[in-house]
């Protein structure tokens, strides 16, 4: 369980309470500045609220050692910077950092469950043809995989991501939801800030709506994210078409 | 050990005995001529290329650690402006006269180390943040930069001014064991505490936020840094004046050898930067000149197109060696 009690960071968030279940993909979705991004790092334990906590199990985040809240809480942020030309692999193994020891710190880890781990997470992103490969050589969409990977690699209970979908094509974006679909199913919890409303209706099992800072909806987006609530949120006119799990929004 | 290690280290065993042989008086091993060759051999050349090991090795590594942590492949252990603070330091022995006995140069030149490393850390340290932090450098380098002119305009008399002036260009002419006892253990504890950071300069590749939710402490990281660097430079610029490019020029010279992940360029820089101080010191003793080449001048004669040619490098292909970003 991660859950949040009355989290409010001045003029970023107010009042947000929330609990998430793990095996779900969650969206958060909100208008720009709506403060998703902010409740996200709340929720990955890297903004601490002036009000309010976060717990994992029961246990509010602050007092988690910060490799120890690594290796439970995945976490990819929204900018794509990598500083050096490094490697897929290389790249990738970057997420078994919270399980190998530190200097005067014990690993949790051994090279044989890093080298499984990051296999693993290849194979998950559909990477192991570009284990090879800098990064300068991967497209856009090659190089998203790479960072979800990376995460992967860390066998985090709980993957929160921001805007994973930006900057992809439309089959580049399909294929990584279904590949973190496939992660809640088994068993992490997913959690991702989307702009995109049918991405979140159509493959979120709960969408939790954010207007000002404030929880403006929270459920299962075909009933939580209706066509009235779009039009009072982001203030425009929208219908659903389709069926539901194959929805499209039409505008205006 | 990787073979990159290996083979540095290689090169630097053949490297030590061969630069011993060199200079001013050449020393035929198997049949000495020269009367003094012993002593020649254990005080004068043995302890300069051990000197010459320390400064390389921490310049080397200091660069390489910097460049991870800055992100960027232009970043050099100047930047903090430790090495200003420590010549600083050594500008006001010779400006009070300290300077004549021995130990007080480096003393001097490690209490202005000391002095910076400690202003780093109170302006930067809280945050954490590598902007703040890289600006509390350049406003100590400035500051100490300034304060040296100071010292040489105010200078007391023309052999003071003489002295500050020769000893900021570099050099290790006349250097002997005690400076060995200073510099040597000192570089290694840097080396360790650069070492020490790998596993959050490899976190940072992902940059800041992401790193710190792989667990990294960026209060410990840039402590881990300031005593790295500190100590590295500082001890470095405390025997030898201020010797540059070097750790701009060796992360550089190693990467491509590397899979770039920082962690894994520290230990190759530090051993490269041996080997090329070592090497360029032996050309500054063998150089036919009226007076012996100062090693800070003939690094720089060399960085600096080096540099010039990389910047260009840069530009043609910005993936190269540069950022992603």
């Amino acid at each position: 369980m991660l859950s949040a009690q009355n989290l409010t960071l001045p003029s970023r968030l107010h009042d947000v309470s929330l609990t998430l279940g793990p095996g779900e993909v969650t969206a958060i979705l909100g208008p720009n500045g709506a403060g998703k991004s902010t409740l996200l790092a709340c929720l990955a334990g890297l903004l601490v609220p002036t009000q309010g906590t976060v717990a994992l199990s029961g246990t509010p985040l602050v007092q988690f050692p910060p490799r120890t809240r690594a290796r439970r809480i995945g976490y990819l942020p929204q900018s794509p910077e990598v500083a050096w030309d490094v490697h897929v692999e290389t790249l990738v193994r970057l997420g078994r950092l919270p399980w190998q020891g530190a200097p005067l710190h014990r690993p949790h880890t051994s090279p044989a469950e890093d080298d499984a781990a990051t296999a693993e997470a290849l194979a998950a992103m559909d990477l192991e043809a570009f284990r090879h490969r800098p990064l300068s050589r991967l497209s856009g969409g090659e190089r998203a995989r790479a960072l979800a990977a990376r995460v992967l690699a860390g066998r985090p209970q709980w993957l929160l991501a921001d805007e994973p979908l930006a900057n992809l094509d439309l089959a580049h974006a399909a294929a990584l939801v279904a590949r973190l679909k496939a992660q809640a199913h088994e068993g992490r919890g997913v959690v991702l800030v989307l702009h995109d409303l049918a991405t979140a209706m159509n493959h979120a099992a709960r969408v939790i709506v954010l207007a000002n800072g404030a929880v403006a909806a929270d459920g299962p987006p075909e009933t939580a994210l209706t066509a009235e609530l779009i039009e009072n949120i982001w203030g425009v006119p929208a219908r659903w078409l389709g069926e539901p799990g194959a929805r499209a929004l039409a505008l205006g | 050990m990787t073979r990159l290690n290996l083979t540095l280290l290689a090169a630097l065993i053949l490297a030590v005995p061969l630069s011993l042989l060199a200079g001013k008086v050449w020393i035929d091993p198997f049949h000495p001529a020269v009367p003094n060759a012993g002593v020649i051999l254990l005080e004068l050349r043995l302890p300069r290329a051990l000197l010459t090991l320390a400064i390389g090795a921490g310049l080397g590594g200091a660069g390489a650690a910097m460049q991870g942590y800055l992100r960027n492949p232009l970043a050099d252990p100047g930047l903090f402006g430790i090495a200003p603070a420590a010549a600083l330091g050594a500008v006001f022995a010779f400006w009070t006269g300290l300077s004549a006995a021995a130990w007080t140069l480096p003393l001097f030149a490690l209490i202005g180390a000391g002095g910076a490393m400690a202003l780093l850390g109170l302006i930067a340290g809280r945050s954490g943040g590598v902007a703040l932090f890289t600006l509390a450098g350049m406003m100590i380098a400035s500051l100490a930069g300034a304060l040296m002119s100071l010292a040489i305009s105010l200078s007391p008399t023309a052999f003071a001014l003489s002295e500050i002036v020769t000893w900021l260009m570099g050099a290790l002419t006349d250097r002997g064991w005690h400076e060995v006892w200073i510099c040597a253990p000192l570089t290694l504890a840097g080396l360790a505490a650069l070492r020490a950071a790998g596993p959050g300069l490899d976190a940072l590749i992902l940059g800041a936020t992401a790193a710190r939710s792989l667990g990294l402490d960026p209060r410990r990281l840039q402590a881990l840094l300031i005593a790295g660097v500190g100590l590295t430079v500082g001890s470095g610029v405390a025997v030898a004046g201020i010797v540059g490019f070097v750790g701009l020029i060796v992360p550089h010279l190693v990467r491509p050898f590397t899979d770039r992940r920082p962690s894994r360029l520290i230990v190759p820089s530090a051993l490269a930067g041996a080997l090329l101080v070592l090497v360029a010191d032996c050309l500054c003793r063998v150089l036919p000149l009226v007076s012996e080449l100062r090693l800070g001048i003939a690094l720089s004669l060399v960085g600096a197109p080096f540099f010039l040619a990389l910047l260009l490098r840069l530009r043609r292909s910005p993936t190269l060696d540069g950022g992603l970003a």
